[in-house]
């Protein structure tokens, strides 16, 4: 079994993750980065990267896409590793007191420090609030397409309204026996050529548009049979399918987290303020993914809770060592 | 006249006529939040989330709907006629009397 061993396993690649690099490299300690994104920044990168920011100290204004790239690049002496696109998913304690981590794809770390930056949480499908629908997950019921082959010449419901909902309508429209697309309004939010290739080829009959209308129930007898299709004027109509597609976009979810045992709150993980540290002595919750009184969702709080935090996992991890804080303008920084 | 009345009805029925101040750059999902009303306001009000979906009411005269605002609902569920999110209505003096009811959560 290969193993990813270092000395701070950080949960999450924003920017709170990635200026713990930096200040726990100050100490001489190593970093491991896992994120279930396919590259580092978190929200800065995938969510706004356009945006500007205003409240990071020093810079008047500055995009969330040149923060991260900064960061990455002030990082960059500690030489962090990164495990990208995985989702952390298991942890178990050893019996050093070290942590084991596996992702949801098997990928396996340890350290004896765990940093959970996590921010928001993972961005996972959202589901439509159907009461039975989880009973019907992976028996008809599909947040995401992976492999479109699966619904060869079969019947396909698919909701929503934005690009995902419309590119995939299209797609399996040549692959699929039947294609439904279900839709709330009667205007679509996605691209215009693909509104009007999908107007097309409901009017010569390749697919369906149903269109002021929502997927209010799921019917079956353990894999799906059918699904309820209520229009807001006409009322119910029940419609066999082979699957469903809800595809409503992504929303983020605390995740296998919450399953570790730790104190949370309103999906927020209690820490004390003297060193971010969690009821789990070795694991620590920094950024927007931690609460305590007088908590604010900035950065540059995050910032501040890293930097303390990493003070607390040397001592941790050294308990023998007297810890100094050294200043870069003295001793400028020093790389791995 | 710096301070409005807002009535919020609150996922469990429950309604309240609350103070609102107009002049602190507040809209409707901060206003919510800061009276500890469990609405999420997840993107912080960057029209990106739809955790602050609200439904209006009253029938005050409100800014009207900007392209992304709808494209967010879209992927909201529970979604009606007089939805609206939050974070897209600043507080002003004409949202006097103004009566919301939360959405009920995403999932």
């Amino acid at each position: 079994m290969s193993v990813i061993k270092t000395d701070i396993l950080i949960i999450g690649a924003g920017p709170c993750g990635l200026f713990t690099v930096f200040e726990a490299g100050l100490l001489k300690l190593h970093c491991h980065l896992i994120d279930a994104l396919p590259c580092a920044g978190g929200q800065c990168a995938e969510i706004y990267p356009q945006k500007p920011i205003y409240d990071i100290p020093g810079f008047p204004s500055i995009n969330a896409g040149e923060l991260v790239k900064n960061l990455l690049e002030q990082a960059a002496p500690f030489k962090p590793g990164f495990t990208l696109g995985e989702r952390a998913e298991t942890i178990e304690q050893l019996d050093d007191k070290s942590f084991r981590l596996i992702t949801n794809k098997g990928t396996v770390h340890e350290a004896p420090i765990i940093a959970i930056a996590g921010g928001l949480g993972c961005f996972e499908p959202r589901k439509p609030p159907i009461s039975n629908i989880i009973n019907f997950e992976d028996k008809g019921i599909d947040y995401m397409v992976r492999d479109p082959e699966k619904y060869r010449n079969k019947k396909v419901v698919i909701a929503g309204g934005g690009d995902s909902a419309l590119d995939w309508t299209l797609f399996l429209a040549n692959i699929a026996e039947e294609v439904i697309l279900v839709h709330r309004r009667e205007e679509f939010r996605g691209h215009l050529d693909s509104v009007q290739k999908i107007i097309d080829l409901n009017a010569a009959g390749k697919l369906k548009l149903v269109t002021n209308s929502e997927v209010t129930a799921l019917n079956g007898n353990g894999h799906l049979h059918s699904v309820t299709i209520t229009h807001q004027v006409d009322g119910d109509k029940e419609k066999e399918t082979d699957y469903y597609l809800p595809l409503f976009g992504l929303t983020p979810k605390l995740g296998p987290i919450a399953n570790w045992n730790l104190n949370i709150t309103k999906n927020a993980i209690e820490v004390n303020t003297v060193d971010y540290s969690t009821n789990i002595p070795g694991i620590y919750a920094i950024g927007d993914i931690n609460t305590y009184p007088g908590k604010l969702k900035l950065i540059l709080c995050g910032f501040h809770e890293a930097t303390l935090m990493v003070q607390s996992a040397f001592k941790r991890i050294y308990p023998e060592k007297n810890l100094v804080l050294k200043y870069t303008t003295v001793n400028g920084v020093n790389g791995f | 006249m710096g301070i409005i009345n807002i009535t919020v009805i609150d996922r469990e029925g429950d309604k309240q006529t609350l103070h609102a101040p107009t002049d602190m750059g507040l809209n409707l999902m901060e206003f919510c939040k800061s009276y500890d009303f469990p609405i999420q306001g997840t993107c912080g009000g960057m029209c990106m989330c739809s955790t602050c979906h609200i439904y209006i009411l009253s029938d005050h005269k409100l800014p009207e709907m900007v392209h992304q605002e709808e494209e967010v609902l879209d992927f909201a569920f529970f979604v009606k006629p007089n939805s609206r999110l939050g974070c897209q209505i600043p507080l002003t003096d004409d949202l006097d009397n103004l009566v919301i009811q939360i959405a009920p959560e995403n999932d």
